[in-house]
């Protein structure tokens, strides 16, 4: 689960990591409010950030500085509402309803820290760079070397010598290296007791006047710990996820929303983006990604098929089926009438295998309604790209 | 022979009171595994469909003599059940729940690896050696007895990759699912050794998918220790990136994890690799010399 730098940012005061002082606005009134107190409080430059799940906000436009309160309001009027594109949204951009206006920094040098689950090793690990403000996948490609690296012993945690080593490393004075471990310390703590999957402080800077701060803040949440965390859960933002995903996660359903017109209804992950593959190696395109998992029932069913009707780009339905636990012929009852039921017009093309197989195939076919079966995965998604190229 | 799961297997099912549990309990007993007893915690010494069940793993073990566990715990539980186990000294521990909070697995495993037992999971199918013994999830009649090892991220794409075996008349020595999350017991590396091992296993199939870069280091070690010849597939090669594919694993992040780079390696370390999820059986029977 992801939140907004903001929301990050609330996290990060409650373990004492510092970061600017500033305020949320969903409107040009409270932004004109919280710009107006920050230059009252004695700030020269107030800064307006773009708050969108999506990184790159700077070089999109999303991010502006300002001195006087009318250039606050004015890049606020220029940011609120606009739809903003950066190399993580797309094309099409994400919408802009949310400001962060921030007090400004005055910058010495921008660094960068960042917490992130290794898999290789099974360990967190705490990375540190001196390249801050750019993006660290491109550090890492270019010169591994310059990201240093200290791994967790998850029974030990964090211990302070290794936040002394990246400090150092990162070249910071030695009257900022308690306030780095300290910062660093505060870093891990939030992101064990918040069970986060990635935390980083890009740029993570030092001041003119030595002081060190979290300039931005990304924290994505693991989405399998959200049970013990109630609170953290509320901090979603249904408006910056796509509309069909959002349905679709109230029943439970694991789909997401892709460019093509061939949407997709398959048991199991590993399976469903096998479907995916499939097709395209057909000349089509999938819809979505779907997986209504082992256990499908006809509820679910009807559910699945309410969401991929409801993209309005699908020109056929491809089920892929391999009925072990979940019997074929349940599951092509399933379909029949989730099919009557909701009126289904496009072409439903499906490949079932597995357990009662015969049963299910004659379910589909004595039921009166237009399905294609194909015998194999190959030949089902041949039909299904035939369909949605409009050949009924 | 086959690997993990045989003759000699006396299982326990950790959960084995739960809808799931008994379940999946009756399937493997039904395939003709040994179930000896279970495990639900305040429960103990009562009996459930006829099998005993136990407060606490050690108690089972020591009562039934139980050499591999299968946990169908809940979520919130079920790290704690795998440390359970693997401090009881089971040596195989197979744990077939999804959604195990990963924090809570980076302790877990940072304590599993120190002892002797094995995990295989979480977020698995398990781990079957058709005719001899089934400890998971997986549809039992697909299978024939023969002499393929399967290693797979996936559960259903490991079905489909056995269904085309079977429908070919080729068998398989041992189908081992590894499961999808991104932390997880037995890698790639591990099965790969196991099945390299087997006199029984005479040729592989390694299904993968996007995320991490546990197929890049397995196809090192193909190239540098595996004679048997291998048929590789990589699911997700239109996944888009930064996003979750179901398992929680499945994700393309800062550049890592693409299909493409994956079924490059594979190549390289010469590996059959197949682009359609279709072609696995295909590719095999050809290896084989029985297309």
């Amino acid at each position: 689960m992801k939140i907004h730098e903001y929301q990050a940012k609330e996290i990060l005061r409650k373990y004492s990591v510092p970061v600017p002082g500033g305020e949320m606005a969903t409107t040009l009134e409270q932004a004109d409010t919280a710009a107006k107190s920050l230059f009252g409080a004695g700030n020269k430059i107030v800064v307006v950030k773009a708050q969108i799940h999506a990184g790159g906000r700077g070089k999109g436009g999303g991010v502006k500085l300002a001195r006087t309160l009318e250039e606050a309001n004015a890049a606020s009027k220029a940011i609120l509402g606009m739809q903003l594109v950066t190399h993580q949204t797309g094309p099409a951009g994400q919408k802009v309803q949310r400001l962060l206006i921030e007090e400004g920094s005055a910058i010495e040098r921008e660094l960068y820290l960042g917490l992130v689950l290794d898999r290789a090793s099974a360990k967190v690990v705490f990375m540190a760079s001196q390249s801050g403000g750019m993006e660290i996948e491109e550090v890492a490609h270019a010169t591994p070397e310059l990201i240093y690296k200290e791994y967790i012993d998850p029974a030990v945690g964090f211990a302070p010598y290794q936040a002394r080593k990246l400090a150092f490393k990162l070249g910071l004075k030695p009257t900022q290296i308690n306030d780095a471990v300290k910062f660093m310390t505060g870093l891990y703590k939030a992101f064990v007791e918040t069970d986060s999957t990635l935390m980083e402080i890009n740029p993570f800077i030092t001041t003119k006047d030595d002081k060190l701060l979290a300039l931005d803040c990304k924290i994505n949440f693991d989405d399998n710990a959200m049970f013990r965390h109630k609170d953290l859960k509320e901090l979603r933002d249904l408006a910056e996820e796509d509309p069909l995903e959002v349905e679709a996660s109230k029943f439970a359903l694991n789909y997401i929303k892709l460019d093509g017109t061939i949407a997709c209804m398959v048991n199991g992950a590993g399976l469903a983006m096998a479907t995916m593959d499939i097709i395209q190696y057909a000349g089509g395109s999938a819809a979505n990604f779907l997986d209504v998992g082992g256990g499908a029932n006809q509820e679910q069913i009807e559910n699945a098929f309410g969401i991929l009707l409801s993209d309005p780009n699908v020109k056929a339905i491809f089920i892929n089926i391999f009925g072990g636990i979940l019997r074929v012929d349940v599951l092509a009852q399933g379909v029949v009438n989730a099919a009557k039921k909701l009126g289904v017009k496009i072409p439903i093309i499906l490949r079932l295998e597995g357990t009662n197989v015969e049963e299910g195939r004659k379910i589909l076919a004595d039921s009166g309604l237009n399905f294609q079966v194909g015998q194999t995965m190959k030949e089902a998604a041949d039909l299904a790209v035939a369909a949605a190229k409009g050949g009924k | 022979m086959a690997v993990l799961v045989d003759k000699n297997t006396r299982l326990i099912v950790q959960g084995i009171t739960g809808r799931e549990g008994t379940f999946h309990a009756k399937g493997c007993a039904e395939y003709g595994t040994k179930v000896v007893g279970g495990v639900t915690p305040g429960k103990g010494g009562t009996t459930h469909e006829g099998w005993p069940v136990f407060n606490t793993v050690e108690e089972a073990v020591k009562e039934t003599g139980a050499n591999v566990s299968v946990i169908f715990v809940p979520p919130p539980f079920a790290a704690d059940g795998i440390l359970e186990a693997s401090a009881a000294g089971v040596p195989l521990v197979i744990c077939i729940t999804e959604g195990i909070p990963v924090l809570d697995m980076v302790k877990t495993w940072e304590f599993v690896k120190g002892t002797g037992t094995r995990l295989i999971g979480p977020n698995c199918p398990g781990v079957i050696s058709p005719g001899k013994a089934k400890v998971g999830i997986m549809p039992g009649r697909i299978h024939k007895e023969g002499s393929v090892g399967i290693v797979s991220k996936s559960g259903t794409l490991t079905y489909e990759a056995v269904y085309q075996l079977t429908t070919r008349g080729i068998g398989q020595s041992t189908a081992i699912g590894i499961g999808g999350d991104p932390i997880i017991g037995t890698t790639h590396i591990d099965a790969l050794k196991l099945l390299n091992e087997d006199p029984e296993t005479e040729a592989i199939i390694m299904i993968g998918e996007i995320g991490g870069s546990a197929e890049e280091a397995a196809a090192k070690y193909i190239k540098e220790h595996v004679k048997k010849p291998v048929v590789g597939f990589i699911a997700g090669q239109t996944a888009p990136p930064g996003r979750r594919m179901g398992h929680a694993g499945a994700i393309i992040s800062g550049g890592e994890g693409t299909a493409a780079e994956k079924m490059k390696a594979m190549t390289e370390a010469g590996i059959t690799v197949v682009k359609s999820p279709a072609e696995i059986g295909e590719a095999m029977a050809k290896v084989l010399g029985k297309a």
